[in-house]
């Protein structure tokens, strides 16, 4: 059994207090503009200072203060996506694979379209009838979730209808609904979790996708998505503000999937195959 | 005439190292097993003999346990001592063994035909067409209906005893000096484990193999077992010729074992128990350790490991209340 | 005469095997249950003993309305069992509970035991809090466990006391019925004892009448009033136990006999190795479906079902023999 996984905790943890403790921890508001600093890089450079320890953009906003809110808005809609999402595959999952025959093949297929239909394209489509936001990028953010989640929990619940406890529940005179609730959901909440801890670098990187395409956060609201996109076309100039965020990025993911690979040999090996 | 026996094993130790502490397993076994014999060992889930079995094959995991001590003498040579080359030389030569989950025991994706013909390759023969020849043969054997047409087939086409018969073909295929069968029919339905049980023992009579039989059945003893070693908590507690265990059970546990099983014929209404759980595997008393559960155990027996003594010429008991016959 | 407790008419259930998604087709039947008769009375057991395949199991979960029969019927205390909704159902809920063989399956994990023993009474609203709260430690003390045992979780007890844990669950409504399916199986062998003399004391106590799935026929001996032995989803022979262990008549019922082990080296009895494999019961053999593999086949045997005859003990045979 692995020992805690410190490291990724460690950035985990990070995030979390840059995301609660924005307000104070940052150094300037991200939305504060200066013009007259405007793309100077990070202080260990030449042109850099330590009144901007990061660097800042084109319009002069800090760097360092735009990635730490940034790290509040891209844990909001991580955090609301995957419960909206994950909520829902949960569900349908569980009623799929315990009420079986024709309802359960009718899920399915729509599980299947669900993997075949472009999510990108349809969060596109949202953010241009539904107007940017919050709310649109959350449901976009969602829609990448569920039947991923649907189908994971269903193959669970098949295996767990076969257990001799649910046969003994019946017996008992419990009604399907709730074998669902107290017999089904708890033995599958072990799946669930490791399912989201394993998406939410799907999400992170979905939310920063989006706003990359400009269908995610509205600027001037800095998300990491967001900042990279900003930085696009100066990669050869001023590299820090795309690597930067990018570098965040992949840090988060990264930690998240290797927590939630300890989280599931904890709780199950037999996961093994998520 | 003093022939060397088949098997010996010496003061054998395996153990778990785990996290929670040292598991205790298999804890000081020793045994011989005579060439031609059938030698049982008889206990209840945790006593340690399906790791006795392993740690003889050396199969045991080796993340988390190592034999610590202890020979195993196979024709007289230290199978401990062999490096992991020679070990794959002595498996499935001279000593080869039946599990007891017919279902895994096969490879799903390969023909049973193919599985036999890997075997029997082994042995170092190469004309293909001789291979296919043994296989039939060994097929025959035992007793496998329609041999030819059972090499193409998979092992999800047969049923729990024919997958049992092919398992006992790949192992009877190399004509080992020992075969060890851990629980072969525990999975088995009544019937099927009658014939199961006939074929080995005529396997057994006919090649002059020695067999060491595993198993939680008193039943499977006395049918077709000609000694026996009971185990308890990690140590073989009581051994004997199969008659004189049954007609004269000198350790409380042998005695408690075999009254708690129900008759066929009627006799009492209620079935000896045996009150409590084994100890712990990591957490040993030093005395005797059945005697938290023992009827007649005294202080002596909690704090002194009793010695084995002789009931009779061949048959031993470890317990300060056995009465030597 | 008294209704029996319980009864089964020609019950009988087949699985259909289909094939196609949508518009299934149905390419052969499962013949699980054939016209199966048997009665239980109040307080008795009854073994129903076979090897696997021979539709004990199916016949278990009929009785448990876990499954409807394809035709025939089940009765309990005169009234049929299937197709019950509302409170007719739940009045035979609270009668007939059931324990099975496996005791790592048969307890949710995530749930405390005086959950799990209280999950009958809950359901069926049959108390306070605190009236269900003594009535679990009650249980918990009835099947030899403490009451502070009950708040733990199923992982921290033996096999053996698992099994105690659900009988405990199945006894909370105090049923008239409880189905064992193969309830030591599983079991170590010193466990089995503690266990079966713990259902014999129950249902002494409780006046429960059990009906006994097991594939082991010394247990069936020490356990149940009446033996019934099934074959390929049949009652081959059926009768007071005592009376069949004097004078077994099938001959399949003599092979079942004739294969169980030895309590002693020197007791080797009589053998009938049956020959082949158990048929498939997608395609049970024509006439009496052992004559593929009776040692006593006679020519009419592959032809016509067999007559079944009772003698005036009750023992019933279903063979050309006894013609």
């Amino acid at each position: 059994m692995r020992r805690l996984p410190l490291i990724s905790l460690g950035i985990i943890f990070t995030m979390v207090l840059m995301a609660v403790f924005a307000p104070w921890l940052a150094p300037y508001s991200p939305t504060d503009q200066s013009l007259p600093n405007k793309l100077l890089p990070p202080f260990w450079e030449e042109r850099g200072t330590v009144k901007y320890l990061l660097g800042t953009d084109i319009f002069g906003r800090d760097v360092l203060s735009r990635l730490i809110y940034g790290a509040r808005v891209s844990l909001i809609v991580t955090g609301i996506a995957l419960g909206v999402g994950g909520g829902i595959g949960l569900v349908l999952g569980i009623v799929s694979g315990y009420v079986g025959g024709k309802l359960d093949s009718l899920l399915m297929r729509f599980v299947d379209a669900a993997f075949a239909f472009p999510t990108i394209l349809f969060a596109l489509l949202l953010a241009v009838t539904m107007g940017q936001g919050m709310v649109t990028l959350t449901i976009a953010l969602s829609l990448f979730l569920w039947a991923g989640f649907a189908r994971v929990i269903r193959g669970e619940v098949l295996a767990l209808k076969q257990r001799e406890f649910v046969a003994l529940a019946k017996v008992h005179g419990c009604s399907p609904v709730r074998i669902m609730a107290t017999h089904i959901l708890p033995n599958v909440l072990n799946t669930f979790m490791v399912l989201l801890t394993l998406n939410v670098g799907v999400i992170i990187v979905g939310e920063a996708s989006l706003s990359f395409l400009g269908a995610g956060v509205p600027p001037p609201t800095p998300s990491w998505g967001l900042m990279v996109a900003e930085g696009r076309g100066k990669i050869a100039s001023a590299w820090w503000l795309t690597l930067i965020p990018g570098i965040a990025i992949t840090l988060v993911v990264l930690a998240f999937n290797l927590f939630g690979d300890w989280l599931r040999d904890r709780l199950d090996p037999k996961l093994r195959q998520l | 005439m003093s022939q060397q026996p088949a098997l010996e094993v010496r003061d054998l130790h395996t153990h778990f190292f785990l996290r929670r502490g040292v598991v205790k397993a298999v804890d000081g076994v020793s045994f011989t097993l005579e060439q031609g014999e059938v030698l049982g060992i008889v206990g209840e889930s945790g006593c340690g003999k399906s790791l006795t079995a392993l740690s003889i094959l050396r199969l045991i995991p080796e993340a988390s346990a190592r034999t610590v001590k202890g020979e195993i003498l196979l024709n007289g040579e230290d199978l401990l001592q062999k490096d992991p080359a020679a070990m794959r030389e002595v498996r499935g030569r001279q000593v080869a063994m039946i599990l007891q989950d017919p279902q895994t025991s096969l490879n799903p994706v390969f023909t049973i035909g193919n599985q036999l013909h890997e075997a029997i390759a082994r042995q170092g023969e190469s004309s293909a067409k001789t291979v296919k020849e043994r296989a039939i043969e060994v097929l025959r054997r035992v007793k496998l209906a329609a041999p030819e047409e059972r090499t193409i087939q998979y092992p999800h086409q047969l049923s729990g005893g024919m997958k049992q018969r092919v398992v006992g073909a790949i192992s009877i295929s190399c004509a080992p000096d020992v075969l060890i069968a851990d629980e072969p029919t525990t999975a088995l339905d009544v019937t099927i484990q009658l014939q199961y049980l006939k074929l080995l023992k005529e396997l057994q009579e006919s090649s002059g193999m020695a067999m060491l039989f595993i198993t939680h059945d008193f039943g499977v003893v006395a049918k077709i077992c000609d000694r026996v070693a009971v185990m308890y908590a990690g140590r073989i507690v009581e051994m004997g010729p199969v008659r004189e265990i049954f007609d004269n059970p000198a350790h409380p546990y042998t005695q408690a074992l075999i009254g708690s099983v129900p008759k066929m014929v009627s006799t009492s209404e209620r079935l000896s128990t045996i009150e409590g759980q084994p100890p712990s595997l990591s957490d040993l008393p030093n005395g005797c350790r059945f005697a938290e559960r023992c009827a007649l155990a005294d202080d002596r027996c909690r704090s002194e490991y009793p010695k084995v003594y002789d009931i009779s010429a061949s048959h031993t008991a470890s317990c300060w209340k056995a009465t030597p016959g | 005469m008294s209704t029996p407790l319980l009864e089964a008419n020609d019950l009988t259930k087949h699985f259909t095997v289909s094939k196609g998604l949508l518009f299934s087709k149905e390419i052969g039947r499962v013949r699980a249950v054939d016209a199966v008769n048997f009665t239980l009375e109040a307080g008795q057991t009854l073994g129903l003993v076979g090897e696997s395949g021979c539709g004990k199991t199916t016949t278990s979960r009929l009785v448990l309305g876990l499954e409807s029969p394809t035709s025939g019927e089940v009765r309990l205390n005169g009234n049929p069992i299937h197709g019950l909704t509302g409170a007719n159902e739940r009045s035979y809920r609270a009668n007939v509970q059931a324990v099975f063989q496996d005791p790592w399956a048969s307890l949710n994990p995530r749930m405390l035991v005086k959950d799990i023993v209280a999950e009958s009474l809950r359901v069926t609203n049959w108390g306070t809090k605190s009236e269900i709260s003594d009535r679990v430690q009650e249980l918990m003390l009835q099947v030899g466990l403490t009451g502070e045992q009950a708040l733990q979780y199923p992982h921290e007890f033996s096999g053996g006391q698992r099994q105690r844990v659900a009988l405990a669950s199945a006894l909370a409504l105090q049923p008239k019925l409880i189905v064992l399916d193969e309830p030591v199986s599983a079991l170590d062998v010193s466990i089995r004892a503690q266990m079966m003399n713990l259902l014999k004391d129950i249902q002494v106590q409780e006046n429960v009448a059990y009906l006994l799935v097991a594939h082991d026929l010394a247990t069936v001996r020490h356990m149940a009033d009446w033996t019934a032995v099934m074959y390929l989803g049949q009652i081959v022979e059926y009768a007071p136990t005592v009376k069949l262990f004097e004078n077994v008549r099938h001959p399949y019922t003599k092979a079942l006999f004739s294969a169980v082990l030895p309590d002693h080296p020197d007791h080797q009895q009589d053998e009938i190795v049956l020959v082949g494999e158990v048929p498939s019961p997608l395609n049970p053999p024509s006439g009496c479906r052992f004559h593929t593999r009776c040692p006593f086949v006679m020519e009419q045997c592959a032809r016509i079902e067999p007559p079944i005859r009772t003698d005036d003990a009750g023992h019933r045979v279903a063979c050309h023999l006894e013609a």
